[in-house]
């Protein structure tokens, strides 16, 4: 455990953040069952976005860190006794780094393992004493193309790339997510790639390949924006076995 | 089975290798089972499949299943009340069979069993195209009267109404209240001849004290027990085996204690006919003979295949309406599996585990229904077993042992679905439960029912506002429990006094110590939607609307208010609040044969109909439909997920519900996790932090809705789905129409 921040936990207490919602999750936000918040506000559009309603800050409500964790600490004893945490995602979880990082603070006075889900894209905004009280990044690379990582998200790949190295050379734990979208990102060229890059980080846990899914279209619907890939198939199975192999291939356990 | 019949060992010989001074003493099987068991602390890889033999058997039987299914009933005696020795033999295979026993003369023929209530079987006959027996009709209608004529009579007025309107309902008063569980182990460790003349001197005991009423009617039982016990030799007989002295070996003593068992469910058409606590009892024999170089794993696993195809098989007539309240034909034979002991030792065994192996071996299957004592200490690979057939089948229901450890020992067994119980020692007498939504409603209208209009309740000032005050409304609510309480307190008691004169179980009470530990149990369905009323009309607005009559009929909610089943202690504390007040009311009503007063929140799948009876709720459910299940949060109420809804039910105080707390979840393997083999890991998890929040039980489902909805459409293609409902499992297309819509509106914890 890192020392504790001259400025916490007085000040942080009072740090608000603009929050979309919390829930709990088994196995799919890091390890365990985990309590996961979702931050408001996101700079990439990528276009199978699954939480539109997340995008803006606008749209979330403030919090304070001290009611977050008077709800995290309903779960504490639960969390602990069954190996999970708490995982901040979004949204990006980077977009509010003072907010993000007073959490991140707090879980870790409490003893819970403590988990960022984000693209990487604001990896800059993380500063080493957040990053000290974060057990693992969960780092989303959209795609290894630029070109394409530009059309599908609006952003660039650059400063995720430059994120994992930096989480590699302070040797924060990472799970690689890759969203395998039929027609965008199932390009074995551009998957080799991806793998061969992570495959040179020593801190990759493990690589999962989530297969895309359209259960965000009802919220497109409701906001009253066109959802981009609706007409996008989810991938076949085989396909995501596929390119799992190409990650197992290099010696990455992938899921 | 041929082999047994030889010339009688000795008893020495039976207990060859056996440890332990006390047990041999006097009847106590615990003492047996810590004396000799071996705990097992590794994994499921020594597992046997099944063998041929136990395929043909399990294909022979099943292969009956379709036409029972279509018909309602395979086939029925209607002319023979079955008693323990009623019966011919009966068998499936008699060839290959290893463990036999039929409760009448053929497989799935079912008996009728007239003490309980002639109209029942009269009923039940006619429903499924039988004409009832004259004999059987004239006998149990002039001659014998039977326990459901006994209730009638005694029944005031006020229990009449409060059942008609179902404000109580489930009452066991035209059938058998079962739930009680004989320690059949009893019958393999000392056979019968020891269990005779233990009996006789607990009897003997009684002779020097004054004959009162309540001497002359243990007397009585425990002459009806020693009946029992001699019958008992006598049917074990006709199958070849000499019950009357000890099992010698893992064959016999799987056959004797089955043959114990046999023997109840031949007498007792009881609501759960539950097993026990038998594997760990059970491995000490397997143990034995695998150590002795008598068996292999193969044959170990074979022997229990072979009972538990026995125990799948347990039938009972019933009628549609029996149906409508728990359906699927449950009989609960239940068995308590895992746990720790006292000592700190896990009383996890290999044959733990085989049980469990039976539901790959045969297939799912909703009974017997197999019961995980819960403990975060119980060792690893065990809880990975259990997750892993749980995700496979959805057949397995766990409850905390260390809920119960405390309070009913390490030999506890639960009976039916969720009630404690130390095995032989301590019984219950099963008082279904009470309407705690409709309640509400009659708080509001000053104790006349919602649907008709009745006054029911003495009359009471109804709530007269435009809105509902909660402070008026909490008083009114807590009157109207008040006489509930006592109403059903003293229903029951009317109840068992009846049952035990006209239905007394003599063979489940042979099998107990004498005296034995009495609970009346009582039960309170609609816990969710009252507290969800309750928390409504405090933390948000409710308009009534009336009637020309003054009736409320319905409401309008203005306004936010927290539900029950998202962790929140504002609408949490009410439930809690409710469970823990009517607990307390329940204990100021005397008890027959000074019972001690417990309680369950539990509805089996009864929430469908108490909800169909039920008018608008506050909480804006709408009349007519099906309250939450046993503790459960309602239905979609519980939005954050699997953790946050479980965390609510763990908040309900097991010192004020001990006969049990259910919840039933279901969670689609995606909800579990990504990657297929973390999910055990994961379910291992929640078990142990639920757990160790402190609660009780939990049904795991691990299901899509798609299956669901398509076997739904095409049954025939699931025979095997099983799902967990209330405190049982059942074959989910053998629930009505009804009800399969009911689980499928139920809240699917998934991971989006």
């Amino acid at each position: 455990m890192s020392p504790v921040n001259p400025l916490s936990p007085v000040i942080s207490g009072q740090v608000t953040g603009r929050i979309h919602s919390w829930d709990l999750s088994t196995g799919v936000d890091g390890p365990g069952t985990r309590f996961v918040l979702f931050v408001s506000g996101c700079p990439l559009r990528c276009l199978y976005c699954a939480n539109p309603d997340t995008w803006h800050m606008r749209d979330g409500r403030t919090a304070t860190v001290d009611e977050v964790m008077a709800e995290i600490e309903k779960y504490r004893a639960f969390l602990t006794t069954a190996g999970g945490g708490v995982t901040i995602t979004g949204g990006e979880a980077l977009l509010q780094p003072a907010f993000t990082g007073a959490l991140l603070r707090r879980c870790k006075e409490a003893g819970l393992h403590t988990a960022i889900d984000t693209s990487g894209f604001l990896g800059a905004r993380a500063s080493d004493e957040l990053l000290a009280d974060t057990d693992l990044v969960l780092l989303d690379i959209k795609s290894f193309d630029i070109a394409t990582y530009r059309r599908l998200t609006g952003g660039d790949l650059a400063p995720t790339l430059a994120f994992a190295t930096r989480l590699n050379r302070l040797g924060v734990p990472m799970w690689i997510r890759y969203v395998l979208v039929p027609g965008w990102t199932d390009d074995l060229e551009a998957v080799d790639g991806l793998a061969q890059f992570v495959a040179g980080l020593r801190t990759v846990d493990r690589v999962d390949v989530l297969p895309f899914h359209k259960l965000g279209a009802a919220k497109y619907a409701a906001l009253g924006i066109p959802f981009p890939l609706k007409d996008t198939p989810a991938p076949d199975p085989r396909l995501a076995e596929r390119v799992r192999e190409r990650f197992r291939a290099r010696g990455t356990a992938t899921y | 089975m041929t082999a047994t019949v030889t010339a009688a060992p000795r008893t020495a010989d039976a207990w060859r290798q056996f440890a332990g001074e006390g047990w041999r003493e006097r009847v106590d099987v615990r003492d047996f089972v810590q004396a000799n068991y071996t705990p097992y602390e590794g994994d499921a890889s020594f597992l046997a499949g099944p063998t041929d033999r136990t395929r043909a058997v399990w294909e022979k039987v099943s292969a009956l299943f379709p036409e029972e299914r279509s018909r309602g009933v395979l086939d029925v005696d209607p002319a023979t009340p079955s008693t323990i020795t009623s019966h011919a033999p009966g068998y499936i295979d008699r060839d290959r069979e290893l463990i036999v026993g039929l409760q009448t003369d053929a497989p799935l023929k079912r008996a009728i069993m007239p003490n309980g209530g002639i109209r029942m079987v009269e009923n039940s006959l006619k429903a499924y195209g039988y004409a009832p027996d004259a004999f059987v009709t004239k006998v149990f209608g002039t001659y014998r009267k039977t326990h459901n004529d006994g209730v009638f009579d005694a029944y005031t007025p006020a229990m009449r109404t409060a059942r008609k309107v179902g404000i109580i309902t489930g009452l066991p008063d035209a059938y058998g209240r079962g739930r009680i569980i004989g320690d059949y182990r009893r019958v393999a460790l000392y056979g019968t001849d020891r269990l005779i003349e233990a009996k006789k001197a607990e009897r003997a005991a009684l002779d020097a004290r004054p004959s009162t009423a309540d001497v002359i009617r243990d007397r009585e039982e425990l002459a009806e027990q020693l009946k029992a016990l001699r019958e008992l030799t006598e049917m074990a007989t006709a199958y070849g085996c000499d019950v009357s002295r000890p099992a010698a070996t893992a064959h016999e003593a799987v056959q004797w204690l089955y043959l114990g068992y046999l023997a109840a469910v031949k007498e007792q058409n009881g609501a759960a006919m539950s097993l026990g606590r038998t594997s760990t009892f059970l491995d000490v024999y397997l143990q034995r003979d695998l150590d002795e170089g008598l068996i292999d794993e193969r044959r170990a696993q074979e022997l229990i295949d072979d009972f538990v195809i026995k125990l799948r098989i347990v039938r009972f007539l019933r009628t549609p309406e029996y149906d409508a309240l728990f359906s699927g034909d449950p009989t609960w034979v239940t068995e308590s599996i895992g746990g720790i002991g006292l000592d700190g030792r896990t009383l996890v065994t290999r044959s733990s585990f085989r049980f469990l192996q039976t539901l790959y071996n045969l297939g799912p299957a909703p009974e017997p229904n197999l019961t995980v004592l819960w403990s975060p200490r119980l060792p690893a690979g065990f809880k990975e077993f259990c997750a892993q057939v749980s995700i496979d089948t959805s057949a397995v229901q766990y409850e905390s042992d260390d809920l119960m450890r405390p309070r009913t020992g390490d030999d506890t067994a639960i009976a039916c679905c969720v009630s404690a119980m130390a095995v032989g020692r301590q019984m219950q007498f099963f008082g279904a439960r009470v309407n705690l939504a409709k309640a509400l409603l009659y708080a509001v209208n000053g104790g006349r029912d919602e649907m008709t209009g009745e006054q029911v309740t003495p009359e009471m000032p109804p709530l007269t506002g435009d809105h509902l005050d909660y402070e008026e409304l909490a008083a009114a609510y807590d009157r109207v429990l008040e006489w509930l309480a006592q109403t059903y307190v003293d229903a029951l008691n009317v109840i068992h006094y009846m049952h035990d004169k006209y239905a007394y179980e003599r063979i489940e009470m042979a099998l107990h110590d004498y005296p034995v530990h009495r609970f009346m149990a009582c039960g309170i369905a609609g816990l969710s939607v009252a507290a969800d009323s309750l928390s409504a009309v405090k933390y948000a607005r409710v308009k009534v609307f009336r009637d020309a009559t003054g009736l409320a009929v319905d409401f309008a909610t203005e306004g936010e208010f927290p539900a029950y089943g998202n962790n929140d202690d504002r609408a949490d504390s009410i439930a809690v609040g409710l469970v823990e007040s009517f607990m307390a009311k329940v204990r100021r009503h005397p008890t027959y044969r000074d019972a001690e007063h417990t309680q369950s929140v539990l509805t089996i799948t009864s929430n469908v109909v108490y909800g169909k009876h039920t008018g608008n709720t506050p909480d804006g459910r709408r009349a007519g439909q099906p309250f939450a299940p046993g503790a459960n949060p309602m239905n979609g109420r519980d939005r954050h997920g699997v953790v946050a809804s479980a965390l609510s039910v763990a908040k309900l105080p097991y010192a004020a519900a001990r006969d049990g707390i259910s919840l039933t979840t279901t969670i689609t393997p995606e909800g579990l996790g990504h990657a297929a083999d973390e999910r055990a890991g994961h379910l291992v998890g929640i078990l142990d932090g639920y757990t160790a929040a402190g609660g009780f039980h939990m049904n795991v489902n691990v299901l899509d809705r798609a299956t669901l909805e398509d076997a739904m459409e095409h049954p025939e293609k699931y025979p095997e789905l099983t799902i967990r409902v209330s405190g049982y499992a059942v074959n989910f297309v053998r629930l009505t129409r009804e009800q399969q819509l009911d689980v499928i509106s139920r809240t699917f914890h998934g991971s989006l």
